[in-house]
């Protein structure tokens, strides 16, 4: 299940591996018969750390959701919750306690937290007088998971790093950003380098460097994996996340939505596979749940293509797949035929994979053909490229109008705002005017929320420095080659992410080039370096390739992932990279959570 | 040399051997004899229990701590109730176990640290017996109540007190008990006469006896815990299986073997769980033993028990021979890893099987590689050419190798320097003609016994064995010199073993300062001095632990000075607080960036601290505040409101009440709210929110009255739903009033209104309405909407007033490929025309294909 986590240039891995052991040994000192009460929120980033058969061996027998009144009855001896430190939880798992407590039952209870423990909580359950009634309180310290072999992400276990770090200036999700790195550096060697961007990145920084102080004396004596850590506040980069990613993984999440390496399809395309007779009796009606990762092989070539160049690529696969069913017929001998065999589970596994993913793009295909996907598209283009970003848009006028997903409606206001320095204060009360009349006064604070963050602002200086910062950086590039890439802009055919730009010059030719556009974007930038133990320094071979790890604080999308993973695989490029953030998002989900009551809005 | 194996005794296979440790230091007048005794494992400390000589009430009992080697670390009169039993704890901790279930804890030189009791229900019926074991989980205690009741702690540092279900029959003590570990789980194993009985937490499994034939004793014993396996004790012939019951057991180190004597004399040996049996020996002697112990090395062959009886040791194995010792004196037997330890009043020797390894070099006439690689070295120092021929011979054999490896093993085992150092230069005679021998375990080994020489030391005292000291760990080692306050030899060996700082030298810093903190006579500054001093190049130490020893020794001055140090601000806040520094303990937690622990603080100085006070001292940390909002959002709404409003956050406060409105059911009270939101705005100088706010007042109202007088039901909906609905339901004055009064951009107004129109069919308003003026949305919205109402009749009345640019948009809607064509040609663009070209079919519009490819090619010419 988790080998395509050590096929990257660092062994993720060892990282899972260090996870299910602390997960064990807390199993293990609850003995006898277990149920798991879970925090439902949990389940999906747990199940990238263990599956139910981890727990099943340590004689978990019964797993529940956690909410309100009794616990199901199970006839087990322990009781334990796995929950996020949250203080309405604390009061639901109360409410069990108390209820269980007036049945008498010889259940024993404990209590895991994660990713850490809170003495908030704690301070909770003992006002509501249950906390005497745990046998063990941990924490399960779960920061950073491998969601592939070059994908590490925090989930926002703890805390919805978006709202509460830039909306309420909490920064508990910073400071376990900070720990998590730390973590990481407890197994991979210290990182030798760190370099930054943003307000928050400085602050991890502090922080890290804090911690180093702290502990000096017990880092361990391990040769560092990474050469240098880049830490990259969302704020520096409000644009990428906004524009509709076209690669192929950035499109199924920006239509379906992946959520923990999991996507799901309206099943009717996938019916017919099946078999062929069968397939008009019963319709399936559930969607069809599909895991996505690297470990698929078809999806790790196609995942990170521009969607235009995936056709070719499937029929291109499609090929070379019948090609190989075709060998059986000039197999002769039975030497042959054995080898053949032999092979098939593997052809099938690719022909199996291979209808998916071409049903899948077909799908995709159907609303990227569609007028309404073109127009959108077009007007993201031409804000990208400075286009009359200083006007009423008709097109986002029409679509208010037509009372199209506010969400859409948000995102392009807030791109034009972004791409103008912010908009005119006339401008901007009238889509702010346009859109409370159309959806609703209560989004008024929606609104608040994106000028907070600085997604919505009004023009303050006279002087837009976007163009600037798209010249320098070459954030437009007009000849984006969708099929044989030759540059990061192919992501969003033509747009090169600002974020992945920063990197890429980061490690050629360096920051010194581009000081006056750093300048530009908020936040300080900076470089620190960390002490190395003696004789841990990397004596680098001929020609081997650096490798950086990049933080995105705030969250990333997944075409910046397969932008950095393009850099990776240049062959001149000198650098490798492995990616890690507070959660993996897009525009979309990226809005909604700076939304005021979301749940309003469907 | 030769006299090596003069204290060899064989038994089978195995030869057994008796070292003396120590000759003891302490001077006993009536050696061990009424003395209640506690010795630790893995060479540990002597506790002594001295009964007063006469018996009276003034005279108390006398407690003694002595080191391995008899050197006094403790002696002082017994105040306490009556104890049972005496043990020691994995940290060097002495516990005293009392009548009435009280334990008390004392530290290795008798100062008293803590106490904790067995339960209430012991008070009445006191403890009969106690034992202390040792688990993964740390130090237990396991009593029997005079109620026939065992209670357990399996671990005295997180006392979990566990009442074990009751044995049926049971009357005061069993005959003999105990504490087995066993699949993470700690069970009791006790024999009442005849019967053995397994209690663990929920039940007591009786072990099942089924009388068979005449040659049986125990007969066959089926085990509830494992109900298919079944063993068969093999029975003396001529004894009844009545007169065998069980007088003594003992559990070996590892809780994996078990031994069994009964009164007739017989010892069964064999695994803990019962299942199988490894040997039985009739030792002849029918008194009940006074203490039995397993002598069993880790991988050896052969089980053996060392049984002690009042002048006699035997040792008993596999074969029904048995090794028989006169004891001379009153002795205690202690179980060890590899070996028994006997302590007597003047003597400290072990007793142990002979490994193999010294075996094969040491026995009479042994031709092992080693023994000739020893004879061979021997020979080399005589400057005799012997050790040539002895060399030829073992290389001939090429087991060299294995003559190294013989000779340093066993120099490991052996506990005189002497021949330690001449096993290992023979080894590294040895290794001079080997070309790639690892150099790794010689090294080790010298390493290792250079270490546990010094700690044999008498003045040191601890008897370790490399085998137990391979178990235990340095660290394990280093924290026990450090328990006997032995310094400056915990830092020297952690420096020559190289090991790293923060687990050595400044772990053994550290409590060297704990100790230090403790010096009374000595003023808070020359302490806070000295361990600066000392600790300050030292990495990794807790300075906040030394502060807590300080604090807890009442030296509160003393705490915050040493606190200073800590590196780590998040390890001062809990002491801070204790020391009622709320405000020092509130930066620091900021500076730690650990907001759990910020909340912890804030928390602490809301209970502490008045509300003005409070939110003052919140003020001025913004870090604490910003949590505590975020705390007050979701726990204490109102506490939020006076936040802001100290504050004077007027845009905060405003959306406050924008947000409390939407919680409200009531319109009234709602529409207040709205309006002191909209108050707040004006103060915060928000212009538009402020109006923003008013709109959705008027809107509110609006929608009551059309509620009340028409009967629907509009409140709520946006001002878009509102107008909708209005149109929908033919009610067009009202929605042009709103559309007036709201200042409505006409071409949402229009787009509404058409939709709305389509959407009951109203093609004729329709029309009448495209006719009303000129469309500021353009015609084309009517098309599409007219399409979409599947109306293409309706749609192509408005096709033509398209302007050009659409037109051919407007002709695609309506499926009309031939007008779409049309209008591309007309104005002559390559794109609209590649776009008509993607919807026709090359088959029905051939004629048409061909036309807009002509048209095409001359479009890109220009």
């Amino acid at each position: 299940m988790s080998a395509h986590l050590s096929y990257g240039r660092v062994n993720l891995n060892i990282l899972r591996e260090a996870a299910r052991k602390e997960l064990r040994e807390f199993l293990d000192k609850c003995g006898g018969s277990k149920a798991i009460v879970w925090d439902e929120y949990l389940t999906g980033p747990f199940g990238l750390i263990a599956q139910y058969s981890l727990l099943k061996e340590h004689e978990v027998e019964k797993m529940f959701t956690l909410k309100g009144g009794r616990l199901p009855a199970a006839d087990v001896k322990n009781i334990i919750f796995f929950v996020r430190p949250r203080l309405e939880l604390m009061d639901i798992i109360a409410e069990n306690v108390i209820s269980e407590d007036k049945m008498h039952s010889p259940r024993d209870f404990h209590m895991l937290f994660v990713p850490r423990r809170s003495m908030l909580c704690e301070q909770r359950l003992k006002e509501q007088g249950v906390l005497g009634s745990f046998i063990n309180i941990d924490e399960y310290i779960l920061d950073l998971i491998p969601y592939d072999g070059d994908l590490l992400s925090m989930e926002d276990m703890h805390i919805d790093t978006t709202h509460e770090c830039y909306l309420e200036s909490d920064q508990t999700s910073l400071y376990h950003t900070a720990k998590g790195l730390m973590t990481l550096q407890a197994l991979y060697g210290t990182i030798p380098q760190i370099f930054g961007k943003g307000e928050c990145a400085r602050h991890v920084a502090n922080m890290m460097l804090r911690m180093k102080r702290e502990f000096a004396g017990s880092q361990t004596q391990i040769l560092p994996v990474f050469d240098s850590l880049l830490l990259l506040d969302r704020n520096v980069d409000l644009l990428t996340p906004l524009a509709t990613q076209l690669t192929y993984e950035g499109l199924i999440d920006e239509v379906y939505g992946i959520t923990n390496g999991y996507v799901k399809l309206p099943p009717e395309k996938f019916s017919a596979q099946k078999k062929q007779g069968e397939a008009g009796k019963d319709l399936p009606t559930e969607p069809k749940k599909m895991q996505l990762n690297s470990a698929e092989e078809l999806y790790a070539e196609i995942r990170d293509k521009n969607f235009n160049g995936v056709g070719a690529a499937l029929s291109k696969k499609a090929k070379i797949i019948s090609a190989a069913f075709e060998e059986r017929h000039s197999a002769k001998t039975v030497g042959e035929i054995k080898q053949f065999v032999s092979q098939l589970p593997h052809m099938q596994a690719a022909r199996s994979s291979l209808a998916n993913h071409t049903s899948i793009a077909e799908l995709i295909k159907d609303i990227t053909t569609s007028e309404a996907f073109f127009d959108n598209l077009t007007v993201e283009q031409e804000f990208m490229t400075g286009v009359d970003t200083d006007k009423v848009n008709t097109y986002i006028e029409d679509c208010i109008a037509q009372k199209d997903p506010l969400i859409k409606i948000l995102r392009l206001v807030c791109m034009q705002s972004v791409c103008n320095n912010g908009l005119k204060q006339k401008l901007l009360d009238y889509y702010k005017r346009e859109i409370l009349q159309t959806y609703g006064y209560e989004h008024m604070l929606t609104l608040n929320n994106l000028e907070k963050t600085g997604l919505l602002k009004p023009q303050t200086s006279t002087r837009n420095n976007y163009p600037t910062i798209r010249k320098t950086l070459k954030l437009w590039m007009e000849d984006a080659n969708e099929q044989n890439p030759n540059d990061i802009s192919y992501v969003y055919s033509g747009y090169a992410p600002l974020s992945i730009r920063l990197t890429q010059v980061l490690a050629r030719p360096g920051w010194r080039s581009i000081e006056e556009v750093l300048k530009m974007l908020p936040g300080p930038h900076f470089e620190e370096r960390q002490q190395l133990p003696a004789g841990l320094h990397k004596k680098r071979q001929q020609g081997e390739n650096r490798t950086t790890l990049v933080f995105f604080l705030g969250g990333v999308t997944y075409a910046e992932i397969a932008a950095l993973r393009f850099l990776s695989q240049m062959e001149d490029g000198g650098t490798e990279y492995i990616i890690a953030t507070t959660k993996l998002i897009n525009g979309t989900s990226w809005i909604k959570s700076l939304m005021d009551r979301p749940e309003a809005q469907s | 040399m030769a006299f090596i194996t003069a204290n060899w005794n064989p038994l089978g296979e195995a030869f057994y051997r008796k070292i003396e440790l120590y000759e003891m230091g302490w001077s006993l007048r009536d050696g061990l004899k009424e003395c209640l005794v506690a010795a630790a494992p893995y060479g540990g400390p002597i506790a002594l229990l001295r009964q007063p000589q006469r018996p009276s009430s003034s005279a108390r009992p006398q407690l003694e701590i002595y080191s391995s080697s008899g050197a006094n670390m403790a002696s002082f009169p017994w105040k306490s109730g009556p104890v049972r039993q005496l043990g020691w704890t994995v940290c060097d901790d002495l516990l005293c176990i009392q009548e009435d279930g009280t334990v008390l804890i004392y530290d290795l030189f008798g100062a008293f640290k803590r106490h904790f009791s067995m339960g209430n229900e012991v008070v009445q019926n006191q403890v009969l017996e106690a034992k202390v074991f040792h688990s993964p989980y740390g130090t237990g205690v396991a009593i029997v109540t005079g109620a026939s009741r065992f209670t357990l702690a399996t671990n005295i540092d997180d006392l979990k007190l566990r009442r074990l279900p009751e044995v049926p029959g049971l009357q005061g003590a069993p005959s003999c008990w105990v504490v087995l570990t066993q699949d993470r789980q700690t069970k009791v194993l006790l024999a009442n006469g005849v019967d053995l009985y397994i209690l663990d937490n929920t039940s007591c499994t009786p072990v099942v006896r089924q009388t068979q034939t005449t040659y049986s004793l125990l007969c066959l014993i089926i085990l509830a815990l494992s109900p298919l396996t079944v063993c068969v004790f093999q029975t003396p012939p001529g004894l009844s299986p009545q007169a065998c019951s069980i007088v003594n057991m003992a559990v070996s180190f590892s809780y994996k073997y078990l031994a069994l004597f009964t009164d007739s004399g017989h010892l069964w040996m064999g695994s803990a769980n019962l299942k199988d049996k490894l040997s039985e020996v009739d030792t002849k002697v029918r008194t009940p033993p006074k203490q039995m112990v397993w002598c069993r090395r880790p991988k050896s062959q052969q089980p053996s028990v060392v049984i002690m009886w009042d002048r006699l040791l035997l040792v008993a194995g596999e074969c029904t021979d048995t090794i028989q010792y006169t004891l001379d004196e009153e002795s205690v037997c202690v179980a060890e890893l590899d070996g028994v330890r006997i302590i007597g009043g003047s003597r400290h020797e072990l007793l142990q099987e002979v490994p193999s390894a010294c075996q094969d070099i040491f026995k009479i006439a042994s031709m092992a590689p080693g023994a000739l690689l020893l004879e061979a070295h021997k020979e080399y120092e005589k400057s005799s050419q012997k050790a040539d021929e002895y060399l030829r011979e073992i290389k001939e054999q090429s087991v060299l190798g294995e003559a190294v490896r013989q000779c340093v093993e066993a120099a490991g085992y052996e506990h005189e320097p002497e021949t330690q150092k001449t096993l290992l230069r023979a080894a590294s005679f040895g290794k001079c003609f080997l070309s790639n021998y690892p150099p790794e375990p010689f090294v080790s080994m010298c390493r290792d016994l250079k270490v546990l020489n010094s700690v044999r030391e008498y003045t040191v005292g601890i008897p370790l064995t490399h085998t137990q000291y391979k178990q235990m760990t340095v660290q394990v080692l280093i924290d026990r010199l450090v328990y006997r306050k032995l310094y400056p030899l915990a830092i020297e060996i952690c420096r020559y073993l190289k090991t790293p700082e923060y687990q050595g030298v400044s772990r053994v810093l550290k409590h060297w300062a704990c100790c230090k903190v403790q010096q009374k006579e000595e003023p808070d500054e020359s302490i806070a001095h000295a361990v600066s001093v000392k600790l300050g190049e030292a990495a990794g130490i807790s300075y906040s632990e030394i502060a807590a020893r300080a604090y807890e020794c009442g030296r509160t001055e003393l705490a915050i000075k040493l606190l200073e140090f800590e590196p780590r601000s998040g390890e001062q806040v809990p002491l801070l607080l204790k020391m009622k520094r709320s405000q020092l303990a509130l930066s620091k937690a900021i500076e730690s960036g650990d907001t759990d622990l910020v909340y912890t603080v804030v928390t602490y100085l809301k209970n502490e601290m008045n509300r003005g006070d409070f939110f003052m001292t919140l003020r001025n940390q913004p870090v604490a505040l910003s949590l505590y909002r975020q705390f007050c959002k979701h726990q204490e709404q109102d506490t939020l409101k006076d936040l802001f409003n100290q504050d004077d956050d007027h845009q905060e406060l405003g959306n406050f009440y924008v947000k409390a409105s939407y919680k409200e059911k009531k319109l009234e009270a709602r529409l207040s709210l709205l309006q002191s939101a909209v108050d707040e705005y004006n103060k915060a100088k928000n212009e538009f929110a402020a109006k923003a706010t008013e709109e959705e007042m008027k809107l509110l109202r609006f929608q009551r009255r059309l509620d009340e007088e028409k009967g629907e039901a509009l409140l709520g909906l946006s001002l878009q739903e509102t107008l909708h609905a209005l149109l929908t339901s033919n009610f067009h004055k009202q929605a042009e009033q709103l559309y007036r009064d709201f200042r409505v951009p006409d071409k949402r107004y229009w787009w509404l209104k058409l939709t709305a129109l389509a959407e009951k069919d109203d093609w004729e308003e329709m029309e009448k309405f495209a006719k009303s003026k000129k469309s500021p949305i353009g015609y084309l919205p009517f098309v599409e909407v007219c399409v979409k109402q599947h109306n293409k009749y309706e749609a192509k009345k408005y096709v033509s007033k398209v302007t050009p640019e659409q037109k051919v948009k407007a002709h695609l809607a309506i499926g009309d490929l031939e007008g779409a064509a049309e209008a591309a040609i007309e104005r002559r663009s390559e794109g609209e025309i590649s776009t008509v070209l993607s919807r026709c079919s090359p088959t029905t519009d051939r004629a048409l294909l061909e036309r807009l490819n002509r048209a095409r090619s001359t479009a890109a010419k220009k």
